[in-house]
């Protein structure tokens, strides 16, 4: 009984304690909240949020909708500049800009996505498995990663599709295969630096087995490392997905992708150099957005330590 | 002595996996060859006698090793698709004779372009402490850095080319008639690949040196009477320097690499543009040997900046 009271009435004052604070920040919407008191405004954050927002937005929206038909031409409404009508202007075949930049900007998401994805799902199973347990699979992978790790990407990413053909699956295969190094270089020294740390040992002494060790004590304290070098992976797919469709080896016309509208646009840059600069802008938004959007994630991780 | 040797070891043995994976690689695909240089209307006779021309019949240890033993005597072998004339195929040597020098030389320019502003404008962004300073070259950087090289050619073909005219896009001049006029217009090429780099090393230089300025040295330095000028020249830009040489060996690797589009906006007849054609048309001795060559480039730049770091820090053994 006497237990029931005193936590009823510490339920009292803290009820009391919330009201107060509610008070006092009336007005003041999240701004005053203890851990924001004396960070100062992270600009890098919001303004790469709104950039990929936007992006991500228009992107996912060009896959059930689009202004006009990605493919409709139109004879009488070749380079028409940019207007309200068409919002890019339109293009040689008199297509609409504006709704093939948001499909282009679609497939290069998605691609990019499913690269990271990929890349970074096998990064981190290579990379735990050679850092916990080293050994001669961690010699002979390191050695391959290596080698992969010095080679311009661009160039491996065109050779392995060299083999297997190119088109949207292949691009994808092969752009994985070259960005996995990257995250298992990462991961990998992440679980070398961890797996001495006294709360490791101590879960091998409660008996913990080696998966959960891996998978449920090592895993989720490498996040904050391992988010760094995914947007950083994400922005390099980005560039190396639109400069494989550049070069004709990527998506495959008649589907619009942001790469294959700028060397189709390169011929008519002196007639409609809005049909170059749209879909160039819009990779340039995009991995600009993104890139400050990690910045800004960065920044804020620095601030709380 | 012995560490150079070392890596020279290292750097042979490199090249032959290379080799060796880029021999096995296609090998392995599907598609008969011969087929697809005759066409399906070929004699039957017609096909055994390229067969046996391209040696095609041997194992395929005997054809590396034959590949090999070729490619260190300069034989590089023979092209698939192009030929010299109507019953020889065009040696894979000349093919790509005449298209290294345009490669070569963009690298080259690309790079002493980014030595030249990047290196300056570290130090002088690293320098000032001025905060407006920061904030432009921060976004200028920044940006540069988001757009991709080739648009960056296509935005330079139409300023520099179609609105300010200083040169005509798709106006190439070879090397062998003309070579100022040659390096006149790969100037802008180049600047295209560079511009981003530049950006990077630039801040990459400033971070650098922003660490270094912090270290014991430095205040050392300033409290035996080193002048401003001095620390920062003298004392801390040589260390700061070692990780951009490291960053600026990748960035050689990645000019190669980067050039291959580059060519392609600019319409250069190097050897990215050859390497693309190649690609799409399955010829694979030329995929084969430009595959090496470029391993050959990148591996020989990270083995020059393993000894220049030697000559920056003798500390390093």
């Amino acid at each position: 009984m006497a237990a029931y009271f005193v936590t009823g009435e510490m339920f009292q004052g803290k009820g009391r304690a919330k009201a107060d604070m509610k008070k006092k920040n009336r007005g003041r919407w999240r701004k005053n909240t203890p851990q924001r008191k004396n960070t100062p405004w992270n600009k890098y954050l919001t303004a790469g949020m709104v950039m990929t927002g936007i992006a991500l937005i228009l992107g996912v929206a060009g896959f059930f909708w689009t202004p006009y038909s990605t493919t409709a031409m139109s004879a009488s409404e070749k380079f028409a500049a940019p207007s309200l009508r068409h919002l890019f202007g339109t293009d040689n075949f008199g297509r609409d800009i504006f709704s093939r930049v948001m499909q282009g900007l679609g497939t290069t998401i998605v691609i990019s996505t499913l690269v990271v994805f990929f890349s970074g799902l096998a990064g981190i199973l290579l990379g735990a498995f050679t850092g916990y347990f080293g050994g001669v699979l961690d010699e002979v992978v390191m050695r391959i990663t290596d080698a992969l790790n010095g080679f311009p990407s661009i160039l491996l990413t065109l050779v392995i599709i060299s083999l297997l053909g190119s088109g949207r699956q292949n691009v994808i295969i092969s752009m994985s295969l070259v960005f996995t190094p990257s995250f298992v270089r990462i991961v990998r020294g992440e679980f070398i630096r961890l797996k001495d740390a006294d709360y490791i040992k101590r879960a091998r002494m409660m008996g913990a087995g080696k998966f959960r060790i891996l998978f449920v004590h090592i895993l989720p304290n490498i996040f904050s490392v391992f988010w760094v070098s995914v947007m950083i992976g994400f922005n390099n797919a980005i560039l190396a997905e639109s400069g494989m469709s550049y070069l004709g080896i990527g998506v495959q016309p008649p589907d619009a992708s942001l790469g294959n509208m700028l060397s189709d646009a390169q011929g008519y840059l002196q007639a409609a150099p809005w049909y170059a600069l749209a879909p160039g802008l819009t990779i340039v938004w995009l991995v600009l957005g993104f890139s400050l959007f990690s910045e800004g994630i960065r920044r804020r991780a620095e601030g709380k330590q | 002595m012995k560490y150079l040797g070392k890596k020279i070891i290292t750097l042979i043995m490199t090249l032959f996996l290379v080799s060796a994976a880029a021999f096995l690689a296609f090998q392995i695909i599907p598609g008969d060859v011969v087929a697809s240089i005759l066409g399906t209307e070929a004699t039957p006779e017609r096909e055994a006698q390229l067969r046996e021309e391209l040696g095609l019949n041997d194992p395929p240890l005997v054809r590396y090793v034959g590949w090999v033993t070729g490619v260190m005597k300069g034989d590089l072998g023979v092209s698939y698709r192009y030929s010299r004339n109507m019953n020889e195929m065009m040696p894979v040597a000349e093919l790509i004779g005449d298209k290294l020098p345009v490669t070569l030389w963009l690298a080259a320019v690309s790079l002493v372009l980014i030595i030249a502003v990047s290196i300056p404008l570290g130090v002088v962004w690293a320098k000032s402490g001025s905060h407006v300073l920061d904030a432009i070259l921060g976004v200028i950087t920044q940006a540069a850095m988001a757009v991709p090289s080739f648009f960056l050619g296509i935005l330079v073909t139409y300023l520099f080319g179609i609105l300010l005219k200083c040169f005509s896009p798709g106006g190439y001049v070879s090397y062998e008639t003309d070579f100022a006029g040659f390096l006149g217009y790969l100037f802008f090429p180049a600047m295209s690949v560079a511009l981003p780099k530049i950006a990077m090393t630039a801040r990459f230089l400033r971070n650098s040196m922003l660490t270094e300025m912090n270290a014991d040295y430095v205040r050392t330095a300033y409290s035996k009477g080193c002048g401003k000028e001095r620390v920062m020249y003298v004392h801390v830009l040589r260390n700061a320097m070692l990780p951009v040489v490291t960053f600026l060996g990748m960035i050689v690797a990645e000019i190669v690499a980067g050039s291959v589009v580059i060519e392609q906006v600019f319409g250069l007849p190097g050897i990215g543009r050859l390497l693309i054609s190649s690609i799409s048309t399955r010829d694979f001795p030329v995929v084969e040997i430009l595959i090496l060559y470029i391993t050959f480039v990148v591996i020989f730049v990270y083995f020059l900046v393993d000894i220049l770091y030697k000559v920056i820090d003798p500390r390093i053994s």
